[in-house]
């Protein structure tokens, strides 16, 4: 009994019960007493007491079965040295999972005569779908088999507890549709569960983000001293062969941190100005209709896929760099097309539209009583600007440039694209640099082993780059709410 | 507005007054009124080199360059011991681009014994060739031994050559098309039978090592299940959250937490969020890599805070006396929540759901960690079948060297750029239409 034929059979219980618990209390009130709650109300919350508590046992019982399937395959398995234990175990149950998984799909004829030897069964299962790695052992097949037994058995009397539960339910419901039965308030409670339920989601994906980086940091710690990660100056994680041991790598943050910061700095070098010279020519003297139609222009430049500025940097921005320079330079083309101007110009532009937008809103949120008792006296627009509404506007700027830079600092597809994959550290912008995000990147891509120092990495990267990009993010909330309410 | 009011008194006042440096502070001003313009011209500029870029390089994507070939089935060819009856599997391992080399070679008149001529010859036609005839002969076993016209595609060397994407001025050793092909297409061209045909494989094919025969296929259907998943499972708990936010939580520790949650969430870069489903969905819950279930997922998580964002401000908008009203002619605060106000802010949420669908629709960086990148040739049946994904086939074909990729990676821009062109368009459509002012 599959578990979503379960659910089926769940669910249609609780819709039978909704439209029986209904039809009662419709008839309730023919019979003129007036009911408490209205017929669609009782209707529910049978629907609610049969389904709810079925759903809930069938996920705590399929996890619970699978968990138990699992143990039950390791204390089958023949037990190994204790060096390699954690490793080869959890590969060898991934097998055993992955032979059961194909063997379930075969047809009675073909179980009857079970090849005995990994060798003959494999290309039977692939040709049933089921692509299974080589390392297969004849062992496994006796333990797969059972593991099949065992996970029918326990899907069939988990499903039959559901549906009893189920249908337990609806009676239970239906018997309590009456006159003075406050339906209304019980469903409306469960309805705002789960809408409490929705917003906790946010905070399970922060703690998510959070402990699942935390975990896999701390196995990579295991391997690499923490020191060496944070203060290390070199970068060369060298890809080992899958068990080799011996060579280690060194994965210094030091450089990713450099390039990040630097191609951040030079992307923010070029927003900066252009973003807000733009804010402050539509805040102060574009006309209505020149707003109208230059604000959305600008606007569309945030809503084009980093994907794309990246491509833009690779086959238009970096060549044309390189070639100007060659050009400029008589033939050597000093500015390699893969650099940190290169990422820094392209960002700069993506960029542009939120340091415009943000310091847009901010300068119209200046009181206009500042402004005109600046005119008053006598100054030139631009010298109220300068004296006047920029100082005044100058927390909430100094934080929407926080905000933007922690987006510079995270900032993935255009530097894998543009800035180079070499791991150094130098002050010429004309060279490539690499950043935290592509190294997270080259480390994820490509089939890896797991569980190796060499993919571990990237996890210990974002942890770092999750964190710095919050600190800013809460000092930049931090600032533009301690300062917002002055002139207000 | 205001600088009107001001410069007009004092430039016409008396002109033998102290100097106070008035000429000086105009200039000053003329300047930093020109730094404004010049900084919005900057961005208008990248804006127009960037999109002139892309659709410059990408528009001819559109279309590719096929020759006309009168394809003889030869039996000889495809089943030369003729066993096809017995051994359905001749058909499927048959040489079938001898066939098309043949046809052209008839055409071009090129003798079959001039081994150097049939290779260079060979190269007009994509190899692509062998699954198209493939398909036609499974599709209708009677095609053999007779002879059909068929648009075939070209090499991808000859259909760049043929857009003039090649430049035919350098010397024949250093470029791809030897001036003999180049003389054979301006025959088959001068014929009409090599032309250029609407690129509808751009839409269908999936992935292929040969830019001619790689398309969009499988990304479109990968995205299409991902913006769905997106849609089905963040739209209700983005509404969800916000109404408990909005309407019922008291203030307290916990909503405070949330709020100050769903705002860091808001601006954490989007990778964290690729090694967060790399970390649970793939490692943790072992749901398959490369699945668009697990794209969707992680896109989800990632459009929450946007959608939650904009939800709350559409609740916030509708104003307080409606739900006076409903309260006081009786409703329960659930009955004037869902009958009340949720219909009143839906425009307001709905234009927040389609520019997060938007945003979701070009992420590219967290599906690379979840293995979005892969060399998928068929398109996938459910979420749980390999696929990849608009953005991230852009970045797979970014990655190639040849000219052809070039013209492919901007044409699958404009198309990603069209469909997020005409999702915002929508949302402001929407929002235009259904605006309330209170």
């Amino acid at each position: 009994m599959s578990t979503l034929l379960v659910f089926v059979i769940v669910v249609a219980i609780g819709i039978v019960g909704y439209f029986i618990g209904r039809q009662r209390a419709v008839h309730n009130e023919k019979s003129g007493a007036k009911a408490h709650s209205l017929p669609h109300y009782h209707g529910w919350w049978v629907f609610l007491v049969s389904v709810l508590p079925a759903i809930i046992f069938l996920g705590i019982w399929a996890s619970a079965s699978s968990l138990y399937l699992e143990r039950n395959a390791i204390s089958k398995l023949p037990v190994h040295n204790a060096e390699s234990v954690i490793a080869s175990q959890s590969l060898e149950i991934g097998m055993v999972s992955g032979i059961a998984r194909g063997l379930a799909r075969l047809s009675e004829e073909e179980k009857a005569s079970l090849p005995q030897t990994f060798a003959e069964l494999r290309p039977l299962l692939s040709s049933k779908g089921v692509a299974l790695a080589t390392e297969g052992q004849d062992f496994m097949i006796p333990i797969a088999v059972e593991w099949n037994r065992n996970a029918t058995r326990l899907s069939v009397i988990g499903g039959t507890i559901a549906i009893g539960l189920a249908l337990a339910g609806a009676i239970f419901g239906l018997s309590r549709v009456g006159v003075r039965s406050r339906a209304r308030n019980n469903v409306e409670r469960i309805v705002l569960w789960g809408l409490l339920a929705a917003s906790t989601i946010a905070i399970l994906t922060t703690v998510g983000i959070i402990l699942s980086m935390l975990f896999q940091t701390i196995t990579f710690f295991q391997s690499v001293s923490p020191l060496n990660f944070f203060f290390g100056t070199v970068w060369d994680p060298r890809f080992a062969d899958a068990g080799s041991g011996g060579s280690q790598g060194q994965f210094g943050l030091i450089p990713l941190l450099a390039g990040t910061l630097y191609i951040a700095f030079v992307a923010m070098l070029f927003a900066v100005p252009v973003g807000l010279f733009a804010a402050i020519y539509m805040a102060e003297y574009a006309s209505p209709k020149v707003r109208s139609v230059v604000k959305p222009l600008l606007e569309v430049l945030a809503g084009i896929p980093t994907i794309v500025y990246g491509f833009f940097a690779l086959v238009t921005v970096g060549p044309f760099l390189r070639d100007l320079s060659a050009a400029l330079a008589g033939g050597y083309a000093f500015i390699q097309a893969q650099s940190v101007l290169t990422a820094g110009i392209v960002m700069g532009v993506m960029l542009i539209p939120f340091v415009s937008s943000l310091s847009d809103d901010i300068i119209t949120a200046v009181p206009r009583s500042l402004r005109d008792g600046s005119l008053g006296l006598g100054s030139t627009p631009s010298e109220t600007i300068k004296r006047v509404v920029l100082p005044a506007a100058l927390p909430g700027i100094v934080g929407a440039l926080l905000l933007t830079a922690s987006r510079a600092i995270g900032e993935t597809m255009i530097v894998v694209l543009a800035a180079g994959v070499a791991a150094r550290i130098t002050i010429n912008p004309f060279e490539a640099m690499t950043t935290i995000t592509v190294k997270i990147v080259n480390q994820l891509t490509g089939d890896l082993e797991f569980n190796s120092p060499q993919t571990l990495v990237a996890f210990a990267l974002g942890l770092s780059l999750f964190f710095i990009t919050l600190a800013m993010n809460i000092f930049a909330l931090y600032i533009v709410r301690k300062y917002r309410e002055q002139y207000e | 507005m205001t600088d009107t009011t001001l410069n007009a008194p004092a430039v016409a006042a008396r002109p033998a007054r102290r100097d106070i440096g008035l000429k000086r502070r105009y200039a000053a001003e003329r300047r930093f009124k020109m730094y404004g313009i010049i900084a919005i011209a900057i961005g208008i500029f990248f804006l127009a080199a960037l999109l002139y870029s892309v659709i410059s390089n990408g528009y001819t994507a559109f279309w590719q360059t096929e020759v006309n070939l009168a394809i003889n089935f030869d039996p000889e060819v495809i089943d030369p011991d003729n066993k096809r009856a017995t051994d359905p599997s001749v058909l499927l391992t048959a040489n079938y681009p001898v066939l098309a080399r043949n046809a052209l070679a008839e055409k071009l008149g090129v003798s079959k014994t001039d081994r150097p001529a049939m290779r260079e010859m060979s190269k007009l036609f994509s190899d692509g060739v062998r699954g198209q005839l493939r398909e036609l002969v499974a599709a209708n076993p009677s095609l053999i031994g007779t002879t059909q016209n068929i648009w075939v595609l070209t090499g991808a060397d000859i259909d760049s050559a043929f857009k003039g994407q090649i430049d035919i001025s350098v010397e024949e050793s250093r470029r791809k098309v030897s001036d003999r092909q180049l003389g054979w297409m301006e025959q088959l061209k001068g014929e009409g039978a090599m032309t250029q045909r609407f690129n509808s494989g751009l839409f269908t094919y999936g992935a292929s090592s040969r830019p001619e025969t790689s398309g969009l296929g499988v990304a479109l259907v990968g995205s299409l299940y991902m913006m769905l998943i997106v849609l089905g499972l963040s739209l209700p708990i983005g509404v969800a959250a916000s109404i408990y936010l909005e309407e019922y939580a008291k203030k307290s520790r916990l909503t405070d937490i949330i709020e100050v949650n769903i705002n860091n969430l808001a601006a954490v870069p989007s990778i964290v969020f690729g090694l967060l489903g790399l970390a649970v969905f793939i490692n943790f819950f072992n749901l398959p890599r490369s699945a668009s279930l697990v794209g969707g997922l992680v896109l989800t998580l990632m459009t929450l805070p946007t959608i939650i964002i904009a939800t709350r401000a559409a609740l916030r908008a509708v104003p307080p006396s409606i739900r006076s009203a409903a309260l006081g002619v009786g409703a329960s605060k659930t009955q004037m929540v869902f009958h009340h106000v949720l219909p009143l802010a839906a425009p307001g949420i709905l234009t927040g759901t389609i520019i997060g669908l938007a945003h979701a629709l070009g992420e590219t960086a967290p599906l690379l960690l979840i293995g979005m990148v892969a060399f998928v040739a068929n398109s996938p049946v459910t979420p749980l079948d390999p696929a990849t994904a608009l953005p991230v086939q852009i970045y797979m074909w970014a990655n190639e060297a040849e000219r052809a990729f070039v013209e492919r990676t901007s044409g699958a821009i404009i198309v990603l750029l069209l469909f997020l062109a005409v999702m915002n368009i929508t949302a402001i459509i929407l929002r235009r239409r259904f605006e309330r002012r209170w």
